[in-house]
């Protein structure tokens, strides 16, 4: 097993091949808890898996020679690693020994291929997908999608119901899957940088940023300081313009639509100031393998200023209106428990793990630059409600909202981009960083040509997703909304 | 809250409020499209927004379109919850194979006469995702469309352009 420390190791990981017997004594020390699952994928002959190593502080990766396509299950020891299982299947064709779950997940039997990422077996047609079985009196099932009522992404829910009380759901995703890993391979780096850009729009930076560390880890190569404050600007920023869209939508889906009305100001104006300063309102493509590839100077610093000074004002004023609505509170306080047992096995990240006890943030845990360099909290709150997790988006935008102006007090001169060595050269990097949903994992390898032989980005929502089953359990249909917007996670960066 | 309250109804709306002269061209430029959608259907425009595959920054700019900035509702033109509904289909993303089906019973349920508007460079052309085992393509390539709005995503402004682009076409037929 190899082991990296974030915050010293600069060199190529080595992605450590591990017999059977390895691989299987870190999967039941993961279901024992003492390793996180970061990801688990598949490769050319390979299934790989980084972990995070809760004690050391380190992300370890390991891979699984598969000569006769098949893998022992992971999810058979630890079920968070279920989905991404039958990904691995649906992708790549390798088979999971004794999994849970046989079942397709991604592969709606649509692609006209089976394995397109392995051996492209000729597509045979399509099996029906079998929800689980709910046996009960008086249950009736409630679908729902792929096309929802209003304007969010495509997936399909089967809730099944008695009465008013939801006593299971079951997602069916894979909608959006845009076949991201395979286009990632064979594209030279600042084309995978944009599709990167583009796994999930509302994490455009986040994404871009783990893609780039993964990139120049690879490479060997470091950003230059100004353009690591330049991008914990941008990160910051997205991370406020989404904790406020947020925290607006759930009071709406809470009727209570005059918080979304002020959030979507508070929103609009940050677009609106990424636009000025980095010329695209959701700063995509801004951050680049080497650096960024745009700079601010005065003017930009004194837009900045003006939007930190009217959003502290007018955010403060919001939160009053959150905590005197009894009316919304009793909306959010007690809905949609997610208990911290659970949160800690998912390993979830973001508001989610953090309103559930979870203390997990990868600028303090991986302590990427420049964070090591900036004073902020990391909050955590143990109720795991829609109210903490509503909790937990107010403080960060507090957090978020000290740390831009420390970067803007502390910008250093100097560039903004350290060069990608010309000469092409093979190598393996990742990252992990925390968009404003969680943590972002990408793995990446690059090939003799210096283009991407292989790329994975694990979006934080797939080990989110599957909580949102367990967090409506026992609550009525009508507060799904309202428990899904609370967690928002993203189709698009699950589906890829 | 009764003071933001009374600061709603006492306080000019913000897109008034600014200054900047984009805002009041924006505000003529929604005006516009209203009154184009009278004189063409006699009533404002019902919107269904479908995403076909997207990265979901296309929703966001749309989402925008409601805020107090660009306030769409004012000028009548608002977001339906069905397809029946539904004078237009705004239709973002490459259309994936996984949604292909869903978006034609989409199109399917809606009433005549009615419009799609493909939104965004991948509803365009299918974008960066073009040429993947997973995804058809562009929107046309799966349903008829009316209008192609380019940008990725586009600016909430251009998506008002384009309703108004849109209409008046129709208009001149
Ligand atoms: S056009 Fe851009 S923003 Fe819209 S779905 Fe495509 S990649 Fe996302």
């Amino acid at each position: 097993m190899t082991k990296h420390d974030h915050s010293t190791s600069r060199e190529t990981p080595p992605a450590g091949i591990v017999s059977t017997e390895t691989w299987e004594s870190i999967c039941r020390q993961m279901a024992e808890g003492q390793y996180n699952l970061l990801s688990l994928w598949g490769d050319d002959g390979f299934v790989r898996m980084a972990v995070w190593d809760i004690d050391a502080n380190a992300t370890h990766i390991v891979s699984l020679d598969c000569p006769d396509g098949t893998f022992p299950s992971v999810a058979r020891h630890h079920l968070p690693a279920l989905r991404q299982e039958r990904t691995i299947r649906d992708l790549f064709g390798l088979a999971p020994l004794d999994a849970p779950d046989e079942r397709p997940w991604l592969d709606h039997g649509k692609w006209g291929v089976r394995a397109p990422l392995g051996q492209k077996l000729p597509a045979t047609a399509p099996a029906p997908y079998v929800f689980l079985p709910v046996e009960g009196e008086s249950l009736h099932k409630i679908p729902v999608g792929p096309v929802h009522a209003g304007i969010i992404e495509p997936g399909h829910f089967r809730f099944t119901a008695s009465g008013e009380t939801v006593v299971r759901l079951e997602e069916r995703l894979g909608y959006v899957h845009k076949g991201i890993e395979q286009l990632m391979a064979g594209a030279d780096l600042s084309h995978a940088a944009k599709l990167a850009g583009r796994v999930s729009g509302d994490s455009a930076v986040a994404c871009q940023l783990a893609f780039a560390r993964a990139a120049e880890n690879a490479r060997g190569i470091e950003a230059p300081p100004r353009a690591h404050r330049l991008r914990a600007l941008m990160a910051e920023m997205e991370r406020i313009a989404n904790h406020f869209g947020d925290i607006g939508a759930i009071c709406n889906d809470a009727a209570f639509s005059l918080m979304l009305a002020h959030c979507g100001v508070l929103r609009e104006r940050v677009l609106r100031a990424a636009d000025a300063c980095f010329g695209h309102r959701l700063m995509r493509d801004v951050i680049v393998p080497g650096g960024v590839a745009a700079d601010i100077g005065a003017k930009e610093i004194d837009i900045l200023r003006g939007l930190l000074e009217g959003l502290q004002k007018d955010f403060s004023r919001l939160v009053q209106l959150y905590d005197n609505t009894p009316s919304l509170l009793e909306r959010t306080v007690g809905t949609g428990v997610l208990r911290s047992k659970l949160a800690r096995q998912y390993a979830a990240g973001g508001y989610i793990g953090r309103a559930s006890g979870r203390d997990f943030d990868a600028r303090r845990m991986v302590n990427y630059p420049p964070y090591g360099d900036l004073q902020f909290e990391v909050p955590v709150r143990a109720d795991g409600d829609v109210n903490a997790r509503v909790w937990i988006r107010i403080l960060e935008v507090r957090q978020s909202l000290a740390l831009i102006g420390q970067l803007l007090d502390g910008l250093p001169e100097g560039g903004i981009s350290a060069a990608v060595p010309s000469a092409p050269a093979s190598g393996e990097g990742f990252a992990l960083v925390e968009g404003f949903r969680g943590d972002i994992f990408v793995w990446l390898a690059l090939g003799k040509d210096g283009h991407v032989r292989r790329c994975h980005l694990r979006d934080p929502s797939w080990f989110q997703w599957p909580l949102l089953e367990a967090v409506i359990e026992g609550n009525i249909v009508a507060d799904f909304p309202l428990c899904n917007k609370s967690f928002n996670c993203s189709y698009s960066g699950h589906d890829l | 809250m009764k003071k933001l309250l009374l600061q709603g109804i006492l306080q000019r709306p913000l897109t008034e409020k600014a200054p900047a002269a984009d805002e009041t061209a924006l505000a003529d430029l929604a005006e516009t499209v209203n009154r184009a959608a009278k004189k063409r259907l006699g009533r404002s425009l019902a919107i269904r927004q479908v995403d076909a595959g997207s990265c979901n920054g296309c929703e966001l700019e749309i989402h925008a379109l409601g805020n107090a900035f660009y306030d769409l509702e004012r000028f009548g033109l608002h977001f339906v919850a069905s397809p029946r509904h539904a004078d237009i289909l705004l239709v973002t993303g490459p259309v994936t194979k996984n949604m292909q089906e869903a978006l034609k019973r989409t199109y399917a349920a809606a009433p005549d006469p009615k419009w799609v508007i493909a939104l965004g460079d991948c509803a365009c052309t299918g974008g960066l995702f073009a040429g993947s085992y997973a995804v058809a393509g562009g929107i046309a390539e799966t349903v008829p469309v009316d209008l192609h709005i380019r940008g990725c995503p586009p600016h909430p402004e251009k998506i008002l352009q384009g309703l108004l682009a849109l209409l008046e076409r129709q208009q001149s037929l």
